[in-house]
């Protein structure tokens, strides 16, 4: 197929019917409407389902239902609805239903700003909502990388019966790059037949899609059901990108399209003599600590830059361990950092300031 | 000897867990019975709510979803928007329905979901054990209105059949009771109509159902009859409060 000028919404929305998206359900928020605008035309030609919700509770509540009913679903939002989303995401967790989530983020907190940003790093990697659990997260840096993950993410979903959150930005949705959505090999994904399409009463037993259990040790047994999945997640699904780290001093690690402004930062400080190298996590979670683990006994310090006030970089100073200084540099408010900060920002490390 | 009665194959043998004289057994057998005389028992999937009824997902013998508390008419849209030849209910009662899940009813009639609603209404929160309910009478003693529903403060019950009435998207609405037997019977039928005019393609259909909660109310199970009819009727009058296929058919609505 032949590239196309795609704004990232698009692309995402794009993206997902390709992957066999069949249901779409969202509530207007800035700066992804893009998203539910696309899905309401393209959903109708596909047979598919749109459903502009009253709300994102709704919208995420109709997302368990299509997904509970062995579709497959997904739903777009923005921060402030990402957090009225957090109510059924727990659900869907525990439910083990799966279905792709699109965040993209604006600054906050509050009602915030419609501008970029990466604040809400902490919530998608952390559950999100009540109860312990986790989502598989996915950080896209350019707008193909974005249609990829999106494709990825439902395979993802479906294989390990979880929520799939893509964490874009405001960039990320608002730009517009060439994109190709390319053939890709079918995957073997497991069977749906937990799923709730009808029961003849024979074929598969009765369907019961629930997260409610009030007894200690069944509830206990769920909890390490789970456990024993995200266990399985981190050892097979962790992504990471490496750009010239192998005689790096110094790294910097960033994730989105911060890691692009990050690699000018890489070239123009090497420019200037330093031999720094760049760190991307792909996966937020799960997060990339053996790569971070590993380069931490290589440098001489790490430098994390983020568009918020120093969210990643706790998991960067714990998979570190104390082993090198761990540099911090955050714009936030929708400020974009530009690639002479961050190389100023390199200088004073190197500099011991 | 003859058979005169069997108990409907919909409900499972799992033995209710309501409290003597609560009237969610008997709404539950209608609905089962409903889906069952209808042909429907391979299509149905129910969406049971947060509340008493929490557990109906173990008795109704059919595929279930549990929702979050309020959400079952989101959760059912996304049903049966993938599955639009299944016939989808929400089982829910007046905490669920007409407090946290009002947004979620509404909009589901505004945009004629073709999905059924069966609303229990009892005037009180049961399963957190008698807390003060929109539908909750006033004058009515619970846990968090003690000396009474206080209408200055705490508002007027809200009439759920009357007001999604009002919604352009509703095609079916009816309140009944589950008092005596004659009513019963109306609520069957109520309930039969609703899953026809669904199996038909038309729109949202909602019945609402007055029930009896004889532990929170503090009354024996058959004070507790009583009670509804005296009470809970002069305050949500019995009867149809739309229907867009009756007025279709030229009858009176």
């Amino acid at each position: 197929m032949a590239k196309e000028l795609m704004k990232g919404n698009e692309a995402i929305a794009e993206a997902a019917v390709k992957a066999g998206c069949k249901a779409f359900f969202g509530y207007p928020i800035t700066p992804q409407n893009q998203i539910p605008e696309y899905m309401s035309r393209r959903m109708p030609q596909i047979g598919g389902a749109f459903v502009q919700a009253e709300s994102e509770v709704a919208a995420i509540n109709m997302v368990y239902g299509a997904a509970g009913a062995g579709a497959r679903v997904m739903t777009s939002s923005s921060s402030p609805g990402i957090s009225l989303k957090q109510e059924g995401i727990s659900y869907i967790a525990c439910a083990e239903l799966p279905c792709v989530i699109v965040n993209i983020v604006r600054s906050g907190p509050g009602l915030g700003g419609i501008l970029p940003s990466q604040g809400d790093y902490f919530q998608a990697t952390r559950g999100g909502g009540h109860g312990d659990y986790r989502l598989i997260v996915l950080a896209p840096a350019s707008v193909q990388e974005a249609a990829d993950l999106v494709m990825d993410g439902f395979d993802l979903a479906d294989k390990y019966r979880i929520p799939v959150m893509v964490l874009g930005d405001g960039m990320i949705g608002q730009m517009m790059e060439p994109v190709e959505f390319q053939e890709r090999p079918a995957v073997e994904l497991p069977e749906k037949d937990w799923a709730a399409t009808g029961w003849d009463g024979k074929s598969r037993d009765r369907a019961i899609v629930n997260s409610l259990y009030i007894e200690a040790d069944v509830m206990s047994e769920v909890n390490k059901k789970l456990k024993a999945k995200y266990d399985e997640i981190e050892k097979n699904e962790v992504r990471v990108q490496n750009f010239m780290t192998d005689d790096a001093d110094y790294v910097i690690v960033a994730f989105g399209t911060i890691a692009r402004i990050a690699k000018n930062a890489v070239l123009k400080a090497r420019e200037q003599g330093i031999k720094v190298g760049l760190v991307r996590p792909i996966t937020l979670w799960p997060f990339p600590a053996d790569a971070v683990d590993k380069i931490s006994r290589q440098v001489k310090g790490m430098l994390v830059v983020e568009m918020n006030q120093g969210q990643m970089l706790e998991d960067v100073r714990l998979a570190s361990e104390g082993r090198v200084p761990v540099a911090f540099y955050g714009t936030t408010g929708g400020i974009i950092p530009a690639p002479d900060d961050i190389v100023a920002e390199l200088v004073k490390m190197k500099e011991g300031k | 000897m003859a058979k005169v009665f069997e108990k409907t194959k919909m409900l499972t043998d799992v033995p209710f867990h309501y409290c003597p004289g609560c009237t969610h057994g008997i709404v539950h057998r209608l609905v089962a019975e409903c889906i069952e005389e209808l042909g429907m028992q391979d299509k149905t999937i129910g969406v049971a709510p947060v509340g008493c009824a929490v557990f109906a997902y173990n008795y109704f013998n059919c595929d279930m979803m549990e929702a979050a508390h309020g959400r079952a008419p989101a959760v059912a849209t996304g049903i049966k928007r993938v599955s639009p030849e299944s016939l989808v209910f929400t089982y829910q009662g007046d905490g669920d329905l007409a407090s946290i899940g009002m947004a979620e009813i509404v909009h589901a009639a505004a945009r004629s979901e073709k999905i059924t609603t069966i609303f229990i209404n009892n005037a009180i929160y049961g399963m957190t054990g008698g807390q003060m309910a929109p539908t909750t009478l006033v004058g009515q003693v619970t846990t968090t209105s003690p000396l009474g529903r206080n209408e200055e403060t705490q508002g007027r019950p809200v009439n759920v059949a009357e007001m999604l009435a009002t919604i352009n998207g509703a095609y079916y609405v009816e309140r009944t009771s589950s008092h005596d037997v004659p009513n019963i019977i109306k609520t069957k039928k109520a309930i039969k109509k609703a899953f026809q005019y669904q199996m038909e393609g038309r729109g949202f259909s909602l019945v609402e159902v007055l029930s009896t909660c004889p532990t929170n109310w503090g009354l024996s199970p058959v004070e507790s009859m009583g009670w509804l009819k005296e009470n809970m009727i002069p305050q949500y009058p019995l009867g149809v409060t739309k229907d867009l296929g009756a007025a279709k058919e030229g009858d009176a609505v």
